[in-house]
């Protein structure tokens, strides 16, 4: 209940500061030195938010298509071969440093959105397609032997059983790559992307304590929400199959 | 009618099921009776093709199960397992229409069908067919399992331990319903179960396995009275024989005219329910429901196996078509 109560002041304190920062300049005037702005207005922080949130989105999806659609092939008899490749190319994604992504990227998609949005693809396979291949695989027998039993081809089963039951573990997967990619769109600011990182840059170039909070507290915010967002989509899911109680 | 034709099934050079042919009428109870190991279930899924046979084929009225898709074969066939395997993110009604919907039937007649199963199995439409599998009793979910195996009409029924999930009170009570819910459809039914007890009650016919072979085949009677190998009879277990002998028959087929003091017996009731009423109120003879008297004489002269009418069991197991 408490937790329900500051989620939604989250929210509402969220919504305002984005829509009228101006009205919180005095609480962040003490954070900064020789009079500096206390908001950020070199852009607004509205039309970055959402365009950090669109980028987000773009890879998240993107990673969710594609991490999905692997371990749906590497769990099917034909693409069991393809799993420790699977395994091998989601781990590099994870392992390799975004930074390195976006230097590597820059030479070939110039500056912009591009190259941000290749690294936090890359970045976001590995939870998603590592759950999803726990979805697939621990489920109950005697349920996917029902399905077959039934007269399921195997396109039916995957659709009509296999997917559903994994679910919520998939959407556990991509929850941890939406906070993770949320966090890591800001150094897309370095290369010319539109994120909250521009905020955070601005402040650590000017030395503006003020910048940097505001633009890592939106993120901080952003994250939170969408964490929990994804948390009750998952419980409902869950306890809908019993899997869990509540 | 079900032809079991030679079929093998072998696992790396190891024989699971060698060699077992079997016939099971059109309309009759086979049950499958061994213990953990012995290749029943291995035998059962061969039916469906679940499992692939090594060699040997199963012919479903005469038609080769090889020579069908096998996902075709088995919306054809109703496969009820122990732990019912009920779809946890599908309601009790999407559940039963599992098949139907697979075979395209028309949304009406699938709800229809629904509602007539649910009531069939004592659950009450309006208030179970939304409920989730979860949300259900041992005993429902049972219920519902076998309900969808029934769904699309098959006339054959597969299942492997359906009960075995259920308490012995809840158990003793399934195993009638569904022997007379079995009569009234005229399904053939295959049933595979580590317990002779469920085997004798259910079973047309017995067939007993170990080690992947078939020892034995035969109606109930038969197997109690003359068990083939020295396996076979102590899956019967002998302190159990003549009380299983017993409870293969009705009063009613024992009943000699005459009268007799005290409570009466249903007509309906196993003889075993007779010698226990014997014993327990202490009388040699009762009265049953709609005249005549059953003896303690009687009963002990059909517990020793004497005259035991082979066909009684056969013609109590014609079914209702």
């Amino acid at each position: 209940m408490i937790a329900r109560l500051l989620l939604g002041l989250a929210v509402l304190f969220l919504l305002a500061f984005l829509i009228s920062p101006d009205s919180f300049a005095g609480l962040f005037q003490p954070l900064t030195k020789n009079n500096a702005p206390a908001i950020y207005t070199q852009t607004s922080l509205l039309s970055l938010t959402l365009s950090h949130l669109g980028l987000v989105a773009l890879a998240v999806a993107a990673s969710t298509l594609v991490a999905v659609a692997l371990g749906v092939l590497v769990t099917r008899p034909a693409g069991r071969e393809f799993l420790p490749l699977a395994r091998t190319v989601t781990s590099v994604g994870q392992t390799f440093p975004p930074v390195a992504v976006l230097a590597l990227a820059v030479p070939m998609m110039g500056f912009g959105a591009g190259p941000t949005l290749v690294a936090l693809f890359l970045y976001g396979l590995l939870p998603i397609f590592e759950n999803t291949l726990t979805g697939l695989t621990n489920q109950r027998p005697e349920v996917t032997e029902a399905a077959r039993a039934m007269g399921m081809t195997p396109r039916q089963r995957l659709w009509q059983v296999e997917l559903p039951l994994a679910m919520p573990l998939i959407l556990a997967g991509v929850r941890l790559s939406a906070v993770i990619s949320l966090a890591t769109a800001t150094i897309g600011s370095t290369v010319a992307a539109k994120t909250l990182g521009e905020v955070i840059i601005a402040g650590l170039l000017s030395s503006n304590t003020a910048f940097v909070v505001q633009g890592g507290l939106v993120v901080g915010l952003l994250a939170i929400l969408i964490y929990e967002g994804f948390q009750a989509l998952e419980g409902r899911l869950s306890r809908r199959i019993g899997l869990a109680q509540g | 009618m079900i032809e079991i034709q030679n079929l093998t099934k072998r696992y790396d050079g190891n024989t699971v099921v060698d060699d077992v042919s079997l016939t099971v009428e059109t309309g009759q109870i086979a049950a499958l009776v061994g213990t953990s190991g012995s290749g029943k279930t291995t035998l059962l899924r061969m039916i469906n093709r679940l499992v692939e046979p090594s060699a040997g084929r199963v012919l479903i009225d005469g038609q080769d199960t090889a020579a069908i898709a096998p996902y075709l074969l088995r919306r054809r066939i109703g496969y009820a397992i122990q732990g019912h395997g009920l779809f946890p993110h599908r309601t009790v009604a999407q559940n039963i229409a599992t098949v139907p919907r697979l075979l395209n039937w028309p949304e009406a007649e699938i709800r229809a069908r629904v509602d007539e199963l649910l009531a069939m199995f004592q659950l009450d439409p309006t208030q179970f067919r939304d409920r989730m599998p979860h949300e259900l009793s041992g005993g429902q979910q049972q219920r519902v399992g076998v309900a969808r195996a029934l769904a699309a009409r098959p006339e054959l029924l597969l299942m492997d331990e359906p009960f075995g999930a259920l308490d012995p009170v809840i158990r003793a009570k399934a195993q009638e319903d569904l022997r007379a819910l079995q009569r009234r459809l005229g399904t053939t039914l295959v049933i595979v179960t580590h317990d002779m007890e469920e085997a004798v009650a259910l079973g047309d016919r017995i067939a007993v396995m170990d080690k992947g072979r078939l020892l034995q085949y035969a109606p109930p009677a038969e197997i109690l009275t003359r068990p083939a190998t020295p396996f076979v009879q102590e899956l019967i277990g002998t302190g159990e024989r003549p009380f299983r002998l017993l409870s293969l028959s009705r009063v009613a087929d024992l009943v000699q005219p005459g009268e007799a003091p005290g409570a009466p017996i249903s007509a309906e009731a196993s003889l075993r329910d007779a010698l226990a009423d014997c014993l327990w109120t202490g009388r040699d003879r009762l009265p049953v429901d709609g005249g005549g008297v059953v003896t303690l004489a009687a009963l002990r002269e059909r517990a020793a196996g004497a005259d035991i009418g082979s066909a009684a069991r056969a013609s109590a197991g014609s079914p209702a078509r």
